[in-house]
């Protein structure tokens, strides 16, 4: 994937003079031509990035933000066998209650604390409150701790509702 | 969209009669205002959510049929209704490549958003109604 990013002695994109004798041994190349002939360097690929705290949120809060929209249709569904009655409301209960429904519920609940928290972090930013590198990365780890701390409150709540735990 | 390399008229010339920026911002803005509305709302709905535990069909939709709760929850499902739909298309511009794919991926997020949308909007009415 990584392109040559230094060439024919030119380090960055701004100037793409290469001298004429290096370049041509006739000594003719016309400026356009010239233009062409010098690879600039390319931006760096994501693959060369170090791990950053803000980069995984941002790449999972696009992540999890798609997830939450597939949700929706569970939302209306839910909403839907509650105003149609008992029997489609039991039909929906019948497949929440199940394990992998419980799964699925336990993972709706944290990706949209997830989302939430995550988000939050984005309304600061654009008021540019705790937009540097240092609180961006307390305020990103903050959102992950919390998201994960409120699923597991939710959820010990209505387990122990149930007189599970 | 791309000019040709050999279009000899001016940038003006080339956006002229296209059109106005002016509602360029209108998309951002929403976003935003959807997620601030939604902070509360959420956090009020897990916990409702959460105290309906072990509640039978008929305990859960008189506590939805509620008033305040059928229009906190209204507020809620057009705040997220938007706000899934802005984000989307903004997903879908930013990965979905060829404009015909391009396109039916935001008619699609289109079509989703308000259908699932006016669902909840057209339950909620129901219960809180009563009919």
């Amino acid at each position: 994937m990584r392109r040559r990013a230094i060439n024919n002695g030119t380090t960055h994109g701004g100037s793409a003079r290469v001298p004429l004798s290096s370049c041509c041994p006739n000594g003719v190349l016309r400026m356009a031509e010239q233009r062409q002939a010098v690879e600039r360097p390319l931006s760096p690929h994501l693959q060369i990035y170090r791990f950053t705290i803000t980069m995984a949120m941002s790449i999972l809060h696009r992540i999890v933000g798609v997830a939450l929209y597939a949700g929706t249709a569970l939302v209306a569904w839910w909403l839907i066998a509650t105003a149609t009655g008992p029997e489609a409301y039991a039909v929906f209960r019948s497949v929440a209650d199940h394990w992998f429904g419980q799964f699925v519920l336990i993972g709706f609940t944290w990706a949209l604390l997830h989302h939430l928290f995550g988000g939050i972090r984005y309304l600061f930013w654009d008021e540019i409150v705790g937009l540097n590198n240092k609180s961006a990365d307390i305020m990103s780890w903050l959102a992950v701790f919390a998201a994960l701390a409120g699923t597991v409150a939710v959820w010990a709540v209505v387990f122990s509702m149930r007189g599970v735990i | 969209m791309s000019a040709s390399n050999k279009d000899m008229r001016t940038p003006l010339a080339r956006v002229r009669a296209h059109g106005s920026a002016k509602s360029g911002t209108g998309d951002h803005i929403r976003q935003r205002m959807t997620a601030i509305a939604m902070v509360p709302l959420f956090l009020f709905f897990i916990g409702f959510l959460v105290s309906l535990v072990g509640a039978d069909y008929e305990t859960a939709r008189a506590w939805l049929g509620n008033p305040l709760v059928a229009i906190a929850a209204l507020l809620l499902v057009v705040a997220a209704i938007m706000h899934m739909r802005i984000g989307m298309q903004i997903v879908i511009e930013d990965y979905v490549t060829g404009e015909r794919l391009r396109s039916l991926a935001l008619i699609g997020n289109f079509f989703f958003s308000y259908a699932v949308g006016l669902a909840c909007i057209y339950a909620v009415a129901k219960i809180g109604f009563g009919v």
